[in-house]
């Protein structure tokens, strides 16, 4: 497969599954200029070879079937077009890809958790396909730790009428390098949730995207990040609004502590001529607690027809409000405490959204635990 | 029985002077009423008392009970036993009312309340200023109109069970029913006899319901003159003039 046409938008210039199609990134392109390149290990260079595994453990509801396939299975590779070198390099190398079946109309009767382990033995690529049928329901809850230097795609294809919520847990160990791309494919009145949740490793790259094939699909996609010192953790959010009357909204929160802790958030909503009706709303938030740490938010918004339902965004990132803390203070909370009540609940609101009780706890217990380091 | 004493204060904000030598004493069971036209410096005397980070201190002491507070954290202020109402709570998004004043008592208290106590506290103190028991749940201050703010503000008062309260304009804004049931509230903070009162305000109003003891005229930073509840009077007949006049 050869290069696409150039879509309308800049916003992503190229898709294609040919390597050779993309350039080694040097850091001076846009969608790699926040990136710092040589802390890749060489994902982005052809340069890190796949020595190394990611074990992948599937905990499936019973509705759900779980397969492991090869790279000419005929599912995989059908929902999306690599829009980056790391993207495509992943592409072209991994060698099994899990794939999950919801059937059409089941209902899951517990979230199918996928846990992604490294275990810090070189790098490797992945692929990871969830295809739920029409007007299917399911919750996916995707769970990386571990040391790795792990580079993957992952289809969502939603179909007619179809739900899918996931929620992606990024809690690697302190060295891992993670560059992951989300590729949700919305067909006619899907809905699709994701709620993305970044703690660990030294470097993590997330590029969620949603497509639309039809007319009504519903995307929300929601994230929270903790960065301590010395990380970088970045979230490239990407809506195209191909389809007319479709919705998307995006809100990711992050908090940044300790020296070089460094957020980067990048929103590109597209909407394009034939999008008309569209509805969507992006924002992010940063909330920085100390010298030394970096968020660099980015949103995008680019418009292409005059008959939208609604489009905005925003984006703020800001120090700890000192009339919180004084007016915390003023009743007794000792600072540290009266800080960690408003990270929590400015995190909190977000992570309120989870409706699985099990895992809305586990993140939350995940950013005290962020919040006592 | 507790003393706040405020020494020959002085405060100024970003190299302003605001304060320019303040004396005042207040004793438990006492309630004073300091009154004045806007910008005398009465609020800036509330938050430097407290600790605001916004003012500088530039003389004098704050003692309570003889421990200096001017030396002591925000924090450290509030678990010493002074309390300040302010004139304008600030919503704080994603903390709940019922999760910041359990922080709060524990903070104050030293160890954290039984848990079927402090609900029955609670919904005890909230039945009382008549505040609708979902308000538990909500973020705090978040959305509440002016009364609602200022009877969670006696709500805390009356939880935290301070040495001395200040209340910063805690009338301004209210309606006369709104008005009744916070000076309520003020009133069954200080029937125990036990606490002092520093009622800031700039009406007379309050005064109706809330009696004082001793009434001080605050004019460009100081105390200008003090009398009794008869002072508060004179204030309702004759206004602020006198004194801006004679301050200026």
């Amino acid at each position: 497969m050869g290069l696409n046409e150039k879509p309308l938008s800049t916003l992503h210039e190229k898709s294609s599954f040919d390597l050779a199609d993309f350039e080694v990134p040097t850091g001076r392109e846009e969608a790699w200029r926040f990136t710092p390149l040589s802390r890749l290990k060489g994902l982005h260079n052809g340069k890190a070879e796949a020595v190394g595994h990611v074990r992948v453990d599937v905990d499936a509801a019973p509705e759900v079937t779980v397969e492991t396939v090869g790279r000419d299975d005929a599912r995989v590779g059908k929902s999306f077009v690599p829009t980056d070198r790391v993207s495509a390099q992943a592409w072209n190398t991994f060698e099994k890809a899990t794939v999950i079946t919801v059937p059409r109309e089941a209902v899951t009767s517990k979230p199918t958790v996928l846990t992604l382990t490294g275990s810090g033995d070189g790098a490797s690529y992945g692929h990871i396909v969830v295809k739920v049928e029409p007007l299917a329901e399911a919750v996916l809850v995707l769970d990386h730790k571990g040391s790795a230097v792990y580079a993957d795609n992952i289809e969502f294809v939603v179909g007619e009428g179809a739900n899918l919520k996931v929620v992606s847990v990024q809690d690697w160990a302190d060295d891992a390098v993670h560059v992951s791309h989300h590729h949700a494919q919305l067909a006619k009145d899907a809905t699709f949730r994701s709620f993305v949740v970044t703690l660990g490793g030294d470097l993590v790259r997330l590029s969620p995207s949603v497509a639309y094939t039809a007319p009504g699909g519903d995307a929300d996609m929601s994230g929270v990040y903790f960065v301590d010192a010395g990380q970088h953790l970045e979230h490239r959010l990407l809506v195209d609004h191909s389809q007319p009357n479709c919705k998307s909204n995006v809100d990711y929160r992050g908090a940044l502590q300790g020296e070089d802790a460094h957020a980067v958030w990048i929103g590109d909503v597209i909407i394009r001529v034939e999008a008309e009706g569209t509805d969507t709303y992006e924002l992010n938030r940063n909330l920085i607690l100390t010298d030394g740490a970096r968020a660099d938010s980015v949103p995008n918004l680019e418009i292409l027809t005059g008959e939208v339902a609604g489009a905005g965004h925003a984006s703020a990132s800001g120090r700890l409000d000192d009339e919180h803390i004084f007016y915390l203070q003023a009743r007794g909370i000792p600072y540290d405490e009266a800080r960690r009540l408003v990270v929590r609940g400015f995190l909190g609101q977000l992570i309120e959204k989870i409706q699985i009780e099990e895992i809305r706890e586990r993140i939350m217990s995940a950013v005290e635990a962020e919040l006592a380091r | 029985m507790s003393t706040l004493e405020i020494r020959d204060l002085q405060v100024a904000v970003e190299d302003k002077e605001i304060l320019r030598g303040v004396n005042l004493t207040v004793k438990a069971g006492q309630t004073h009423a300091i009154m004045g036209p806007n910008g005398s410096g009465k609020s800036t005397l509330a938050y430097a008392i407290a600790g605001h980070p916004k003012y500088t201190i530039t003389g004098g002491q704050v003692l309570l009970d003889g421990v200096d507070l001017l030396e002591l954290s925000v924090d450290e202020r509030a678990r010493a036993g002074l309390f300040l109402a302010m004139q304008y709570p600030v919503e704080v998004p994603g903390v709940s009312v019922s999760n910041f004043l359990r922080s709060a008592v524990t903070a104050v208290r030293g160890e954290a309340p039984k848990l079927r106590e402090f609900a029955k506290d609670l919904k005890g103190g909230m039945d009382a200023l008549s505040i609708d028991p979902a308000f538990a749940q909500r973020n705090l201050n978040e959305g509440f109109s002016g009364g609602e703010k200022k009877r969670h503000e006696i709500l805390q008062m009356e939880l935290l069970k301070p040495k001395i309260a200040v209340l910063d304009e805690t009338d301004s804004g209210l309606d006369v029913d709104a008005l009744r049931v916070v000076s309520e509230g003020i009133n069954r903070f200080r029937a125990s006899g036990e606490t002092g009162v520093l009622l800031i305000t700039h009406y007379t109003r309050i005064l109706r319901y809330v009696k004082p003891d001793f009434v001080h005229v605050f004019a460009a930073g100081r105390i200008v003159e003090q009398g009794g509840p008869e002072l508060a009077e004179k204030l309702e007949a004759e206004g602020y003039e006198q004194y801006t006049k004679a301050s200026a």
